[in-house]
């Protein structure tokens, strides 16, 4: 039987971390022909999620995804990446879902195909024309991985190849607890030694009465450590962490953060209570998802109520989302701001909100959730994120852009590091 | 003398940080200041551990950073613009043992380079210093969903590299030279680049262990049915790769064998005219062993009954085989008999016998052990000088997968001259 030479995939490169871009091509097609690209991935919690896009070869029988258009599917127009962060869960998968690497030491596999036509779904009955795997990696070639458990501090460190001494930070995720490892991953392959700290059970968000000493040791445990030059130890946090590391730069008598990266975070901290759950605010969409942005607006006047911002001293950098549906986070940096002014310290703050982008601002290319499950007091809800997925991820590939330039510039140079960006 | 601040300052990366080996990478350094003088420097420890070493001279530019792909170095293993420089010119770090030759057996690991950063133009001594910044890179024989398959079926001692994806895929029979043994990283490199090639070791498999008996035709031929019955496989372009006494196989199946047909072969480094029994113990060089080539057609491959395209890699410095040499009678041999359009010849000066894929060191002279005619170990002269030998290697294997590419992928003529292409 004559047999028809298939076209042939490439994603260069094929080997890449997660915040580098790629380029799908394909060869050998007939000219003028229309064709599906198609991206999958298991995940370690073997769910299947998948983005595909529809593309007319051209006259030499070529399609280049990062220089041709997408005419539908789960993205259009020229999109590079497009393949990863339109990425959603199959028809048929489990609500809610989210996409986090929990091993960061292997890759994410990706496979990208084509399939011949126009195809909207059941790729999985169908067999493509070809198809190659890519990796995409958290972890940098020559990273090392230090699991830390002393001084009752538990966390990871990631310390990047080389001599040093390194640059550090103190990494901390939001409300969902547990030990997420992969933005410090991220980070360490850029040249910063990060610490990814656990500070409260998975799902047990009450439980997140660490004392502030908790957050001191497990920055001075990155301070200390023979690697790391200990004038410059930087904060990052998301969400809950976000409102940590604000807490640790405004309050603490015992360590000098260099810098502050602030994602999706803000400043009210009523001191010692966490407030999360004044169910008369607490509002609910037309799917049941809870939304928690109004609980704690309008801003409160009252000082004891909130984090004293204008003691910071170190610049911050504020990544917000202005669809955040579960914090009011723009609002938060908007009085942040304002209280900064009046001390006389607004030349340290910096600011970015993004249209369109919701809370869950990640390093690029991950897939956009708009809500998903959390575990809220061993009950399991739909929480809403917000954003749309075009905008939030083109939020997310800038503030990334944005937040390593930030790093760079006072952690990485010589100058004088109070100077706004 | 630099203070710890000055030290954290400098930014070094490669990318990409992980590579299939015949990719080219950038090797930036940043945050120095203007007109720093550094050394960029590369190491490498091979499976057999020995050391190996590159590094060149740079100076920054009025932004403060160095771009390996773009500036001249100004000494060390190499100098100019050399982007792979630091792959091509590792050589054995001084006190290792002489006649090592650099060759990855284990192609399901990376090979991992450390690239570091040195201040001021060093020559030596780089262990007792500590470098301002250092970076590993990953350096890949397989691309990721590339499988790689032992063949044992039929007596073969082979290992099939299957690329990613459902298929079908041309397929290769690759065939490495007189020393023998399993060697993988070409064929592995082929199927990263979409064919389904086949590894084939014929001088040292198992069954001329057992039996003391050197393989015949039929080897060959049981190695190409595996290839063209394989569901995954296009019977129908099937290619022959060999180098050095690979060429001679290749071209004996190519033109003799009655089961091989082949779509297109591709020869690096040999000779159309049959090896003769000498004494090779007592020579270095042994290009002149097979010199002058006969005229007796009795004693070469008869290449004007070829059928399918040739593609002919040679060296002029060759000090092994006189490839060149053959080469050239070889496409009279064609003109004569009017199949020269089948011919292409890349012909590179001052490189030498051993021309592999890029960007890994090649060996001037080194130890050998040869298995045919008879069992001898000696130090050979392959030939080649550095530059030119990294300039071929490049050069030749970008124009192969051409070649294969058009022959193998392409559509309607088969015979079609490679020229216009290249």
């Amino acid at each position: 039987m004559h047999r028809a030479v298939p076209p042939v995939i490439s994603v260069t490169p094929s080997r890449a971390l997660v915040d580098e871009t790629f380029r799908v091509a394909v060869q050998n097609l007939p000219p003028g022909s229309p064709v599906t690209l198609h991206s999958l991935h298991r995940s370690e919690d073997e769910d299947l999620w998948e983005a595909f896009g529809h593309y007319v070869s051209d006259s030499r029988g070529t399609v280049s995804v990062a220089d041709d258009f997408s005419f539908g599917g789960t993205y259009t127009g020229k999109e590079a990446m497009g393949l990863l962060w339109s990425m959603s869960p199959v028809p048929g998968s489990r609500e809610g879902l989210r996409l986090r690497k929990k091993n960061v030491c292997i890759p994410q596999l990706v496979n990208i195909s084509v399939y011949g036509g126009h195809v909207e779904e059941g790729f999985g009955e169908r067999l493509p024309l070809a198809s190659t795997l890519t990796e995409r990696w958290h972890l940098g070639p020559g990273v090392r991985r230090i699991e830390i458990s002393e001084r009752g501090v538990r966390g990871t460190l990631f310390i990047p190849p080389g001599p040093g001494p390194f640059p550090g930070m103190l990494d901390m995720w939001g409300g969902g607890g547990g030990l997420l490892e992969y933005r410090s991953a991220l980070l360490a392959s850029h040249g910063y030694a990060s610490l990814a700290l656990e500070y409260f059970t998975a799902g047990e968000l009450k439980s997140a009465d660490k004392e502030f000493s908790y957050f001191e040791t497990a920055f001075n445990i990155v301070r200390e450590h023979p690697q790391v030059i200990p004038d410059r130890v930087g904060l990052f946090g998301l969400s809950l962490g976000s409102l940590m590391a604000s807490y640790l730069a405004a309050e603490s008598s015992v360590i000098e953060p260099r810098c502050c990266v602030c994602v999706s975070g803000g400043h009210l901290y009523p001191r010692g209570v966490f407030c999360y759950f004044c169910r008369h605010k607490l509002r609910v969409d037309e799917h049941n998802r809870e939304i928690w942005r109004s609980i704690n607006l309008p801003i409160p006047e009252d000082l004891s109520q909130k984090l004293d911002v204008g003691k910071i001293n170190c610049p911050m950098l504020l990544v917000n989302g202005i669809d955040d549906q579960n914090w009011p986070t723009v609002e938060c940096a908007e009085d942040m701001a304002h209280m900064m002014r009046a001390a006389g310290k607004e030349h340290l703050l910096t600011r970015i909100e993004y249209p369109d982008a919701g809370h869950l601002i990640e390093p690029p290319y991950s897939p956009h959730s708009r809500a998903t499950k959390f575990i809220k007091d061993g009950v399991t809800v739909i929480l809403l994120w917000g954003g749309q997925t075009k905008p939030h991820a083109d939020a997310q590939e800038d503030s990334w852009r944005n937040i390593l330039a930030f790093l760079q510039k006072h952690l990485y140079c010589t100058q004088n590091p109070k100077a706004k960006m | 003398k630099l203070r710890p601040f000055r030290r954290c300052c400098v930014k070094l990366s490669v990318h990409p940080s992980r590579g299939l080996m015949d990719e080219k990478f950038t090797v930036l350094v940043q945050n120095v200041l203007p007109g720093f003088q550094l050394t960029v420097y590369a190491f490498y420890k091979c499976e057999g551990g020995y050391s190996w070493e590159a590094f060149a001279h740079y100076t920054a530019s009025a932004t403060g950073a160095v771009n390996v792909s773009e500036d001249p170095s100004r000494g060390g293993t190499y100098s100019g613009v050399e982007p792979m420089g630091l792959m091509w010119s590792l050589r054995p770090v001084p006190g290792s043992k002489s006649g090592l030759r650099m060759r990855k057996m284990n192609v399901q690991t990376p090979m991992e380079v450390t690239i570091s950063v040195y201040q001021g133009h060093l020559t030596e001594g780089f262990v007792d210093q500590v470098p301002l910044a250092a970076v590993v890179v990953e350096r890949w024989y397989m691309a990721p969903g590339v499988r790689r398959i032992p063949i044992t079926e039929g007596g073969l001692t082979a290992t099939l590299f299957l690329p990613s994806g459902p298929g079908p895929f041309p397929g290769l029979l690759d065939l490495w030279g007189g020393g023998g043994k399993l060697v993988e990283y070409r064929a592995a490199l082929l199927a990263s680049h979409g064919i389904a090639a086949m590894a084939l070791d014929y001088l040292t498999p198992q069954i001329t262990k057992e039996t003391g008996k050197m393989v015949d035709y039929e080897y060959f031929e049981a190695a190409y049915r595996v290839l063209e019955q394989h569901p995954q496989i296009l019977g129908s372009r099937i290619a022959m790769l060999g180098l050095s006494f690979g060429t001679s196989v290749t071209l004996r199946m190519a033109v003799y064998s009655q089961v091989i047909k082949l779509r297109c072969a591709v020869c690096i480094s040999g000779s159309h005219v049959q090896p003769i029994d000498v004494d090779l113990s007592s020579h270095v060089i042994w290009r002149d062993l097979l010199m002058p080539i006969p005229t007796d057609a009795s004693l070469k491959v008869d290449v004007g009954r070829l059928r399918c395209p040739l593609l002919l890699v040679v060296g002029e410095d060759d000090q092994n085989w006189p490839s060149y040499e053959s080469a050239m009678d070889m496409k009279e041999m064609m003109q004569r008999a009017g199949n020269e359009h089948l011919l292409t010849v890349l012909s590179y000066p001052n490189a030498g016998h051993l021309i592999e894929p890029p960007f890994t060191p090649s060996a001037r002279a080194s130890a050998f052990k040869t298995i045919i005619p008879v069992v001898v170990a000696v130090m050979v002269l392959w030939g080649g000088e550095p530059v030119a030998h990294s300039v071929a290697q490049e050069d030749s294997w970008r124009k192969t997968l051409v070649f294969l590419r058009v022959n193998l992928y392409g559509g309607s003529q088969p015979g079609a001259k490679m020229k216009n292409l290249l």
